[in-house]
């Protein structure tokens, strides 16, 4: 049946970029908002800036650090020789398309309504769902889809307790003492170096194969230092332009120590951003990439093609258009209504955060950076460092799992038989 | 229906309970004016400023409710949520009885015997203090917020309510030579004057007692 593959290749291919881009799109104008919220909150950066920073990041991390839960989305999650896809490989084709405009489609009517719906459960849910029901339950390795679904709950739960204890370090050894300004700007460059030197770590021992670098272990621990210490010397410069000002801590007297933490939060905005594109650009270009493999090959599969630059600059790109175009206003309505969250304690969040999302994404497994992030504030909130938080999220966020993964799955399957039905 | 992440955070409690403080110290100091104008039996001024400490009641009235509409079970606070409440409660006392006072000397249009208008000056000046030391100790609600409730802030507070404690013994203290000294003046009063006196020396001395147990309600609200 290769036939149909040389037939329609490029509409496959075509249809494939149009309904990626639209993925990355809704990534760019709903996810990046939740990852920049918190920083524009803090007042740590403007919009303009997480804006900037967002496009930046997002794209270093999708290129840099995303290759390995694109090759998971795009062959990881279904056995290509179980499912028969040597013999028709168009099957995979209508699968992926429908994956990618099932996902598309509920992400739409999810934000529409408010519900705190992931990118990466709809996609999973949608290939799942076709796999199973479009050709068998033997098709989905499901070792790695539990491995998944357990990582959504391990996450936030990872993020949530490296948040408590590197709040109760920043209580420690600057809040609590004599002197908490003195020690924010003699701690702080340390926590700037170990932002820089954990994404630089874990970009250097997991992403850059894909790259075409190969580092051994030591040579990537000697590099991610030099990154470290690179960073702190930026955020050094930078730390000195803060001075403790006497008015700033009149009626607050942490006003100055939280502008100290305020240039720390500007370096794990950029972590954060990185995290979140090395994780979920790949829910737009997983799919994309897997047509584009089989298009290329005119049906026969190639083992574990590199990742073509277009596909990840239409990525790139999706998110970066959803952001200008949308993406904005959602990331003042949070930071309008995140003014709770202090500098000190934001910056706690996001390193949590962005550290077990880019770790996730170095063993190219796709987890929810919002979810993650959601873990990572309510670590500090056990730490008794925010005013209140509200507990219905987590219940949502839970109600939201159950839904999406069924919801996902069914749209794509009729999606799939639709594509079916049109060209075989 | 907000981003996930700003649904998250809910209305922190802490700043609306520093306001509802900073209101109820308003309504004491305010009774100071009072007083003076009573001192001087300028009513028309009296009636004014009983006016404006029931207005300023009332607005603490409104931040109360406020403050206990947004505070849902469902949140979760870095302090016990019914020991806030009660926190609020006490503060909510002091506006009340600020409110009390003058209510019941204007109606009585209660005149303060010459000889004794000094001394319940500075009685009522013991009890100010108290009341403003009320006021800061609440003031540090934020920086408690901004250390965890840990550590050397909460040793601050304690050192705070350590002197608010002393601050109302003092009241303590003047308030019994306070009605020793209208003991003596009795016989040459009317009865039903002198009761209402004694009532009005008790309850500018629960200002302090009050202020006090502000005090004691932020302390529990701190040991866990």
């Amino acid at each position: 049946m290769a036939d149909i593959i040389s037939q329609y290749g490029t509409t496959f291919l075509i249809m494939a970029a149009l309904f990626g881009f639209f993925m990355a799109w809704g990534v760019g104008a709903n996810d990046v908002a939740n990852a920049m919220g918190t920083s524009v909150g803090a007042k740590a950066v403007t919009i303009k800036q997480a804006i900037f920073i967002a496009m930046i990041f997002e794209f270093a991390g999708a290129y840099l650090a995303g290759g390995e839960v694109t090759s998971t989305i795009r062959s990881g999650i279904i056995d290509i020789e179980k499912a028969g896809f040597t013999d028709s490989p168009e099957l995979l084709v209508y699968g992926m398309l429908s994956s990618l405009l099932a996902a598309g489609t509920w992400l739409l009517i999810a934000s529409h309504n408010g519900w705190p719906v992931s990118t990466t459960h709809s996609i999973i849910g949608a290939i799942v769902g076709f796999a199973v029901v479009g050709i068998s339950v033997d098709a989905v390795v499901w070792s790695k889809v539990w491995a998944i679904v357990a990582s959504w709950v391990v996450s936030p739960l990872c993020s949530g307790i490296i948040a408590f204890f590197i709040f109760r370090s920043v209580q420690k050894l600057v809040l609590d003492t004599e002197d908490p300004f003195t020690n924010a700007k003699k701690y702080v460059p340390f926590y700037i170096f170990l932002v820089g030197f954990m994404i630089a770590m874990v970009t250097l021992v997991k992403g850059l194969r894909h790259v075409g670098l190969d580092f051994s272990f030591a040579q990537s621990l000697l590099m991610a230092v030099g990154v470290g210490i690179l960073a702190m010397l930026v955020g050094i410069f930078l730390l000195r332009r803060i001075k403790e000002v006497p008015a700033d801590n009149e009626s607050f007297h942490f006003g100055s120590v939280e502008k100290v933490f305020g240039v720390l939060m500007i370096f794990t905005a950029c972590s954060m951003a990185f995290a979140h594109g090395s994780n979920d650009v790949a829910n737009a270009i997983g799919p994309l990439a897997a047509v584009n493999g089989v298009v290329q090959s005119g049906g026969v599969f190639a083992e574990q093609s590199g990742l073509p630059l277009w596909i990840l600059l239409l990525g790139g790109g999706g998110i970066v258009a959803g952001l200008a175009m949308w993406g904005y206003k959602v990331i003042a309505t949070i930071g309008r209504n995140i003014t709770e969250l202090t500098p000190s304690r934001g910056f706690a969040a996001e390193l949590a955060a962005a550290t077990t999302v880019v770790v996730a994404s170095g063993t190219g497994i796709p987890v929810s950076t919002t979810h993650t992030l959601v873990g990572a504030v309510l670590g500090v909130g056990l730490a008794r460092g925010i005013g209140a938080l509200n507990l219905n999220v987590v219940g949502r966020i839970f109600l939201s799992w159950v839904v999406t993964l069924p919801v996902g799955a069914g749209i794509s399957i009729v999606f799939f038989f639709i594509f079916k039905a049109i060209f075989s | 229906m907000p981003p996930t992440l700003s649904a998250l955070f809910g209305r922190s409690p802490i700043r609306p309970i520093q306001e509802h403080m900073a209101i109820a110290h308003h309504c004491v100091e305010l009774l100071g004016e009072f007083l003076e104008a009573s001192f001087v039996k300028d009513w028309d001024a009296a009636l004014a400023v009983q006016q404006e400490i029931r207005n300023q009641e009332n607005t603490a009235d409104d931040l109360k409710s406020n403050v206990r509409t947004n505070l849902p079970k469902s949140l979760f606070l870095p302090v016990s949520r019914t020991d806030l409440l009660e926190l609020l409660h006490t503060q909510d006392k002091l506006a009340n009885r600020a409110k009390d006072v003058a209510g019941l000397m204007l109606g009585r249009r209660m005149e303060i015997p010459e000889s004794l208008v000094q001394e319940v000056r500075d009685y009522f000046n013991e009890s100010l203090l108290a009341s403003n030391q009320a006021l800061k100790v609440i003031n540090e609600l934020d920086e408690l917020l901004e250390t965890g409730f840990r550590g050397r802030e909460v040793d601050l507070v304690e050192g705070l309510i350590n002197e608010l404690d002393e601050l109302e013994h003092q009241t303590d203290v003047s308030q019994v030579k306070l009605r020793a000294k209208l003991y003596d003046l009795e016989e040459s009063l009317p009865p039903v004057h002198v009761m209402f006196l004694y009532k009005v020396i008790d309850q500018i001395g629960d200002l302090a007692d009050i202020s006090e147990s502000v005090g004691a309600r932020l302390l529990l609200l701190i040991a866990r």
